[in-house]
């Protein structure tokens, strides 16, 4: 065999390997999505939305209270996270731009996402349920809120750069102090890029499980009350899926349906619209 | 100072405020490390650092906590997640920028990516209904009969396949991680200039020896920095591995075996500690897995901001 084949034949083997990889993770995909869908399908009913979780073992009732606490947990999360996370972006891209304060917290703040979700539980356990003697709402909120800040802070950092700075120069000129050229000029610009972060941070945090674990913990019970254990969707999949009956299997493939079909939606349309705002 | 007094009132205020706000980055940072510190303080005055790390036992009876059989675990599943995740992610990566027709880009690269979107208690649920039957069944018994008489890796694969074990573990993990690492490859990937590539295929060069060459050799810097980061998420990744590794503390060569990682020890017994030394350990290891990831995490930052400044240039 001459070099010239020999040459080709391995390009061949190296692309069609290549081409097989990217087929395999799409295979992994589609056989969660289609799993998830074809067990939470079945699994649907209104109940799940109307009542209230029966007493272990028998068929009937609901996931109320999970889907209430998950909603006021994500919200309480939010009110705090994204004020924090916006202003902060805004700091470091606006006033600190530029400076070793900024890009110091901006690298901080990168790893501050990817840092364990569980160990955040462990810090909120410390400070906000130790101290108080039970779970609560409050301590779960918390956590997610930790988790949300420098995710809400980087996205904001970044949606502010790509303001031009030239419009900003054409407000001061004007005369306009920085907060006016940030509160009416920058902000508005930057409007769709911010709101579409926030909502992803939304998203990445309704899903998380591990720093609700010894937070908010769980509640089979309906509850509004913050400064009680609260039940939540991802927290209700864990303990349910981990148990021995076959009615909890399936409640939990129900809320995990809901979960993944929310997140998607959510995910793919706001990244069009980022796509589609800011053609990248 | 000079400059601070000519500003107006509104932007020293709204600067104070938005100052505090970025400030909060530093206070949780600072504030995790102390509070963990001071709680996990019993236990790393019982137990010292070393003798904690070396400690197989985990034992709340005796009062005896050791971190080895965690570590191991996490170790285990970590490296042969990454050592499946790598080969496959950069295929994808060279897929998506070098071979498939451009209409299936996009579409391609929004599915990989959507892998990353779905929460990871849904991979470790669907790990424990779906796949963990799969390997039990399938999977391990033909890896059992394949590699059952090859001395030395057969120890790999010795016990009764349950598909609650590490190897379950370690693909549930892969599959997670593959979506970081391929698109910031591909990112990377596509940053090497075309007239780079050109000259090379001039030259004439093959496709493969274009992305082996060239391609790779230019965007090596992101690529590294990728790997780094999906081993950082790896390390603290809890819900997708809690359902499918039995937390057993335990070091054993066998990956069809239950194991625990420090994640899974955290999850599971958390709630449980009964005892102050008890929990405090658990502390320690959340300490421990904290100090770990955010600087492996820290070393991805630098190779990707290098990777950055190089290609700036």
């Amino acid at each position: 065999m001459n070099i010239k084949t020999k040459r080709k034949i391995k390009g061949s083997i190296a692309l069609v390997f290549s081409t097989v990889a990217a087929f395999m993770g799409l295979f992994w995909l589609v056989f969660i999505i289609f799993d998830v869908l074809r067990h939470g399908i079945t699994a649907l009913n209104l109940d799940l939305f109307l009542e209230d979780p029966a007493p272990p073992g028998i068929p009937e009732g609901g996931l109320r209270n999970a889907f209430i606490g998950q909603l006021l947990i994500t919200s309480v999360a939010t009110i705090i996270g994204v004020p924090l996370g916006v202003l902060g972006g805004t700091f470091i891209a606006e006033y600190a731009r530029g400076t070793r304060f900024a890009q110091l917290i901006s690298i901080l703040s990168d790893i501050m996402v990817s840092v364990p979700s569980i160990v955040v539980g462990t810090f909120i356990y410390a400070v906000m349920v130790k101290p108080f003697g039970h779970f609560s709402g409050w301590a779960g909120s918390a956590a997610l809120a930790f988790i949300m800040i420098p995710v809400v802070l980087r996205t904001t950092e970044d949606m502010l750069k790509l303001v031009p700075w030239t419009l900003r120069e054409a407000a001061f000129a004007l005369g306009a102090s920085y907060f006016r050229v940030i509160k009416d000029i920058v902000y508005r610009a930057a409007a769709t890029g911010i709101l579409t972060g926030i909502i992803l941070a939304i998203a990445r945090v309704a899903g998380e499980t591990a720093p609700l674990l010894f937070t908010s913990f769980n509640n089979s019970y309906f509850t509004l009350n913050m400064n009680e254990p609260i039940a939540s969707l991802t927290v209700t999949i864990f303990n349910y899926a981990m148990g021995p009956y076959e009615d909890w299997h399936e409640k939990a493939w129900a809320a995990a349906f809901i979960i993944t079909v929310v997140i998607l939606i959510v995910t793919i349309v706001t990244r069009s619209i980022i796509h589609w705002r800011y053609k990248i | 100072m000079k400059k601070l007094k000519k500003l107006p009132l509104s932007d020293l205020i709204f600067g104070l405020i938005s100052f505090s706000a970025a400030f909060t980055i530093l206070t949780l940072i600072f504030s995790t490390i102390v509070v963990l510190y001071n709680e996990s303080s019993l236990a790393i005055h019982k137990f010292g650092l070393l003798n904690f790390i070396f400690t197989v036992d985990w034992n709340p009876v005796r009062e005896v906590f050791g971190a080895a059989a965690s570590l191991y675990g996490t170790l285990v599943t970590t490296i042969l997640a990454l050592f499946i995740a790598i080969p496959v992610s950069i295929g994808i990566a060279i897929f998506l920028t070098e071979i498939s027709p451009h209409i299936l880009r996009t579409p391609i690269g929004i599915a990989i990516e959507m892998l990353a979107a779905i929460p990871s208690i849904i991979y470790g649920m669907w790990g424990l209904f779906t796949l963990a039957p799969i390997m039990a069944e399938h999977i391990e018994p033909a890896l059992q009969k394949i590699f059952g008489n090859v001395p030395i890796i057969n120890k790999l694969f010795e016990g009764t396949p349950i598909g609650v074990d590490l190897l379950t573990a370690s693909i549930i993990l892969s599959i997670m991680i593959t979506p970081f690492i391929a698109s910031i490859s591909r990112d990377s990937f596509n940053l090497t200039p075309d007239i780079v590539k050109e000259s090379a295929y001039a030259l004439g060069a093959t496709k493969w020896e274009v992305i082996k060459d060239i391609v790779i050799p230019y965007s090596k810097l992101g690529v590294y920095g990728g790997i780094v980061l999906a081993l950082g998420r790896a390390l603290g990744e809890t819900m997708a591995v809690a359902f499918v590794l039995g937390n057993k503390h335990q070091i054993t060569p066998s990956l069809l075996d239950a194991a625990a990682t420090i994640t899974v020890t955290l999850a599971n017994e958390f709630t449980e500690a009964d005892s102050d030394i008890y929990l405090s350990s658990l502390f320690y290891l959340a300490l421990i897995l904290f100090l770990m990831s955010f600087t492996i995490l820290a070393i991805a930052k630098f190779f990707l901001l290098k990777a950055e400044k190089h290609y700036r240039r």
